[in-house]
């Protein structure tokens, strides 16, 4: 009996698990290398550029914010607003394109599925990629924000696991919406939806300022939680709220998770 | 056969309506070389995506070590090198790194691929081209390398899809001799070709599929015995006069098969035949005689020549 198979034995596998995820980040990793680093930057950078442009051009217009009981100044309202959003650019970027390239250009989880790996390692290892990228994109923002002295406390630290949290759920959801596409256009609609939930999510305003009916839509959508869950831990205001947003995205991870491990089996194990 | 390593019955895949493999049976004992041989469409590659536990089979059963590859695919698959009709390199990686990682990909140690890319690298002959991105290798060079990483994780069974096409033929010698040495390690290969030659070479037994279905299966010389006469006389009058004679030349010989520039004509003697025709007053412009392959097997079965 080979080296593979007796690995392939003790591992229990199924026909949807070989309990190897971890290879796909190595993968990741020697594909990264050599990469093209424009897009990763850019990605970093934007929200960081938001945070310039809001905080200092129009917090001197706003000044100072009311959320709640506080009263804060409007560039420290806006900070862990971004963060959440910059945990969510690191995770789509990964979990969308990339992963449309792989499924239909690259056909690379199709030669996977002819190794003993499963649908689960690719969906599992994939979307932990994705996850570490919105964690990397966010432990530079918290840098960024801390060097220019904008972090409540020490506590703000806490908005980090928060954050990966937020990058898990779009990274898993992202990834399941990605295998239902198979053309360009299609994947056009992904920007079409995240510019306006960018925008409207309450990283730059107060979502209280909205109409009844539109301020229920936006706290239907994922991005809304990331950002009160977020904000929650940056100034350091954990109440029971919180669990909502932690299970919205538990379930998103869990629903993720599911769909894009079907669907690479229907896709390529046919 | 007792205890077949892969065994398929009433083995039938459709696409649609369409039918690609059609209620096929064989099976593929330990450490046998055995061989898919049919025109393009017959539904080779199906048959081996099936084995390679990718593709579900739409009925029939398939056992490959005893195991349904649709229930334990991962597990199936650690035991099986593949080397798919199409090559499917990691465009993103070198070639060192595409061998890697695939071990990677079975769970291999680090250590144990590492002394094995070396050897690999040498069979592919790709040593100078170790650290090259792959998109930039000829495509006789992507097909050594994709042959070299199926054996990363020295498979018991190699499924092999058409591996030599696009190889010149000094690769295609090295691969001959490197998958005779891995049968004789007890290695069992499944392969799919449309070079007779190396049907003829590598496999013990084979199946001649067409359309979906299997014609005929035996060893490369028990099917040469059982579909063709023991010598082949070709004759050629001028691609005019080929058509006017063959109603004449058939009543000469047990069989014959007539093509766009040459006639086949099968019998015990082929001298004997030459001679006789020649003495009925029909000159050939050229003539051969030689002893029947594989592909007059596959001329009569299937009605098509091959394209080589
Ligand atoms: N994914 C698919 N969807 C629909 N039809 C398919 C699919 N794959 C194969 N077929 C059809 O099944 C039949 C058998 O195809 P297959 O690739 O198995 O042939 P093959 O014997 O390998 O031929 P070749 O010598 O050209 O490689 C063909 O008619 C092909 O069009
Ligand atoms: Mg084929």
């Amino acid at each position: 009996m080979s080296n593979a198979v007796d690995i392939a034995m003790s591992r229990k596998s199924t026909a949807m698990y070989a309990g190897r995820p971890q290879v796909l980040l190595e993968r990741g990793w020697l594909a990264f290398r050599s990469t093209n680093w424009v897009p990763v930057v850019t990605g970093f950078v934007e929200p960081v550029l938001f945070l310039l442009a809001f905080g200092y051009g129009m917090g001197n217009l706003v000044g100072d914010v009311t959320t709640g009981s506080k009263t804060i100044d409007y560039t420290l309202f806006i900070a862990p607003g971004l963060l959440a959003n910059s945990a969510m650019n690191g995770a789509i970027y990964d979990s969308t394109w990339n992963v449309f390239w792989k499924l239909n250009e690259s056909k690379l989880y199709k030669t996977m599925l002819s190794t003993p790996l499963g649908p689960l390692d690719i969906a599992l290892g994939e979307i932990t990629w994705a996850l570490i990228r919105g964690l990397v994109y966010s432990i530079g923002f918290l840098t960024v924000v801390t060097a220019l002295g904008l972090t409540p406390s020490f506590w703000a630290i806490l908005a980090i696991p928060a954050a990966s949290l937020v990058a898990f759920g779009f990274a898993s959801f992202g990834m399941a919406i990605t295998s239902y596409f198979k053309t360009y256009q299609q994947m056009g609609f992904i920007n079409f939806v995240l510019l306006p939930m960018t925008l409207f999510s309450g990283s730059l305003y107060p979502i209280s300022v909205y109409p009844d009916w539109l301020e229920k839509i936006i706290m239907a959508l994922p991005l809304w939680h990331g950002i009160e869950l977020v904000r929650a831990f940056w100034f350091g205001e954990v109440n029971s709220g919180v669990f909502v947003h932690i299970s919205y995205f538990v379930v998103m991870i869990a629903i993720g998770l599911f769909v894009t491990s079907r669907r690479l089996r229907a896709l390529f194990l046919r | 056969m007792s205890n077949p390593l892969i065994s398929a019955r009433g083995l039938t895949k459709k696409f649609g309506d369409f039918t690609a493999v059609d209620a096929v049976d064989f099976d593929v004992a330990k450490g046998e070389s055995f061989g898919l041989l049919g025109p393009n469409g017959a539904g080779k590659s199906t048959i081996m995506r099936v084995l390679a536990a990718t593709s579900q089979r739409t009925s029939g059963t398939v056992e490959i070590l005893g195991k349904d590859p649709e229930l334990f695919g991962p597990l199936v698959r650690a035991h099986l090198g593949v080397v798919p009709q199409q090559d499917n390199l990691d465009g993103e990686l070198t070639v060192t790194e595409n061998l890697y990682i695939y071990g990677r990909y079975f769970g291999l140690s680090k250590k144990f691929i590492s002394n094995k890319i070396e050897e690999l690298l040498e069979f592919a002959q790709l040593e100078e081209k170790r650290d090259v991105k792959v998109e930039a290798l000829s495509g006789g060079m992507k097909r050594r390398l994709t042959i070299a990483r199926g054996l990363v994780s020295e498979p018991d069974i190699l499924l092999l899809d058409e591996p030599t096409t696009g190889l010149d033929p000094q690769a295609r010698h090295i691969l001959w001799d490197r998958l005779f040495r891995l049968k004789e390690q007890g290695v069992t290969l499944v392969l799919t070709t449309h070079f007779m030659d190396e049907a003829e070479q590598l496999c013990d037994r084979l199946v001649v599929m067409d359309k979906g279905s299997i014609m005929a299966e035996g060893s490369p010389a028990s099917l040469i015995k059982q579909y063709s006469s023991k010598e082949v006389l070709e004759v050629r009058f001028g691609s005019d006069r080929n058509k006017e004679v063959a109603p004449q030349l058939a009543t000469m010989c047990e069989r014959m098969e007539t093509l766009p520039d040459r006639i086949l004509m099968y019998t015990e003697d082929g001298e004997k035949l030459l001679e006789k025709i020649t003495h009925a007053g029909m000159h050939a412009t050229t003539s051969l005689v030689r002893r029947s392959s594989l592909e007059d097997v596959f001329l009569r079965l299937t009605g098509r020549t091959l394209i080589e």
